[in-house]
């Protein structure tokens, strides 16, 4: 039981980041209707970011802060830059934008600073566990779990009350009636972007304090565990995103920790088939978004 | 107030308008009529910036054309488009916020919400519901409101009265009328031709994208291709 307790908090707290990866890449496809691949390398940015704050022996709340600051810049650069060039274009093209920037970014890394992982070292209450009754649990799970309920709290906040996210409500449904209103299409994606960075620079946080490391390909396997969540959960809707993010990561951590020890080298394989299970039960996710309630 | 000269909408190697050139005075109801597929809603969306246009497009003096959709709305110009194309998953009251989100500070487009209650009581009773839960009509009238919210001068509507019951259909008629006399201009698309004919100043029959029949509201009536095939003998 104490396991069972135990490994919940784990998988919420690893659903939660996959959740919130998920969202960003949710919020900018329901816009705009591009899977932004190059989400993951949002997640690197803020790793580095981090690193360099520590480096410069500064404190943790700065680096956070700086980490999270960069992850909002460098998604509205990508959109500024390279997304904004390509509106209109058909899905392909922009998916092989968002594989350019990813690459792109990735090199830079690589080149810039090193090919292998870098030490971000964090304050030991951070890295440490508690006892929560008799359960024995990471402080980063704990904070993730709290940090993840605040994101999506604030998302909530700012689709329903500002003007801005109810416009990003419309535009996911239909975009050209939103512009016929008045409002700036330019201004719509580039706060989309903004928020998904957020996410990201969230997520990121939480995942470089669980590793204790960033690499200039930190970012690739969380953007595709968010996609598989996205796709789950209803590509374009943003409920299904974090439903498909928490299901995930449930799936991935209890296998991790239930299935006989002979059986875990096929851990994902088992993950995926229960992905792909869904998907043939519900192919158009749990809960299935605009895009696919209009088709 | 609107001046269109050799206006063709495009797409891919269809021609949906061919070189229309159409004029709609301050105070006018002008009416676009013809059958399907003439033209008609591809005009409208030229005109609103949707669509690529070529050919010239005057607002007030001012070229618009080839200007995106926002910057026209911000000019005046509204459109109601066909379909109602309600954000369905929107409250009644969002749906309203976003009509006047650019064109009011908050506290008066508080105030003209309340004027589009208190215009339509329905919207007033289901402001908290989901736009996609209203009947046709209401969802017609939540349109109307919505693109009345930015105050336009110019309002574009795209077959106000499709699938609308007859009832609904006579107080959608009457609301355009009212609109008129309230100074907004109207560009009106539609298949009921009698009372387009009624309410209208001057009409402009479409065929294939191009203007076939032009005059005021009695001349276009008396015409033998609308008098055959609009209005029967």
């Amino acid at each position: 039981m104490e396991l069972f307790v135990q490994q919940s908090i784990n998988a919420l707290s690893l659903g939660g980041i996959y959740a919130l990866l998920a969202l960003g890449l949710a919020v900018v496809f329901s816009i705009v209707r591009l899977i932004n691949f190059a989400h993951g390398e949002v997640m690197t940015v803020t790793g580095y970011g981090m690193w360099f704050i520590l480096l410069l022996n500064l404190p943790v709340a700065m680096a956070i802060a700086v980490g999270f600051l960069s992850a909002i810049i460098i998604a509205v650069l990508m959109e500024r830059v390279a997304f904004r060039q390509m509106r209109g274009a058909d899905v392909t093209t922009l998916l092989i934008t968002s594989f350019a920037i990813s690459q792109i970014i990735q090199v830079l890394f690589q080149n810039g600073i090193s090919a292998r992982p870098v030490a971000v070292v964090l304050p030991d209450w951070l890295t440490a566990s508690v006892m929560v009754g008799p359960v024995r649990v990471g402080m980063v799970s704990i904070l993730s779990i709290l940090v993840v309920c605040l994101a999506l709290f604030a998302l909530r906040a700012i689709l329903t009350r500002s003007v801005t996210g109810i416009a990003m409500r419309a535009a996911a449904e239909d975009f050209p009636v939103v512009r016929l209103m008045g409002i700036s299409a330019n201004r719509v994606i580039a706060t989309a972007f903004a928020i998904s960075g957020a996410l990201a620079g969230i997520a990121a946080i939480l995942w470089v304090a669980t590793r204790g490391s960033v690499d200039p390909l930190m970012g690739a396997i969380p953007v595709l565990k968010a996609f598989i969540a996205t796709v789950v959960g209803g590509l374009g809707s943003l409920s299904g995103a974090v439903l498909g993010g928490f299901v995930l990561g449930a799936v991935e951590v209890y296998l991790q920790a239930f299935l006989p020890e002979a059986a875990l080298p096929y851990r994902d394989a088992i993950s995926l088939s229960i992905i792909v299970g869904i998907l043939v039960l519900r192919p158009e996710g749990l809960i299935p978004g605009p895009a696919s309630r209009r088709s | 107030m609107l001046e269109i000269a050799s206006l063709t909408v495009r797409y891919g190697a269809i021609e949906a308008v061919r070189g229309l050139d159409l004029r709609v005075g301050k105070g006018e109801i002008v009416a676009i009529l013809g059958a399907n597929g003439a033209g008609k809603s591809s005009t409208l969306a030229g005109i609103a910036g949707l669509v690529p246009v070529q050919g010239a497009v005057h607002f007030d003096g001012r070229s618009i054309a080839g200007q995106s959709p926002e910057a026209i709305s911000r000019l005046g110009i509204g459109l109601v488009p066909e379909g109602r194309r309600v954000f369905s998953a929107l409250t009644v009251a969002e749906n309203l916020l976003l009509g006047g989100a650019e064109h009011a500070a908050p506290s008066e487009r508080r105030e003209r919400a309340e004027e589009m209650q208190d215009r339509f009581p329905i919207l007033g009773e289901r402001r908290a519901q989901k736009a996609g839960l209203l009947s046709g009509g209401e969802q017609q009238m939540l349109a109307i409101a919505r693109a009345l919210m930015a105050r336009p001068t110019l309002l574009l509507m795209d077959e106000p009265s499709l699938g609308l019951a007859p009832q609904m259909v006579e107080a959608v008629f009457d609301l355009i009328t009212e609109l008129r006399n309230e100074n907004i201009t109207i560009l009106l698309v539609e298949q009921n031709v009698p009372m387009s004919l009624d309410i209208a100043d001057h009409a402009v029959v479409l065929a294939q994208g191009h203007a076939t029949v032009r005059g005021n509201s009695a001349e276009v009536a008396a015409s033998d291709a609308v008098h055959g095939a609009y209005l029967g003998t």
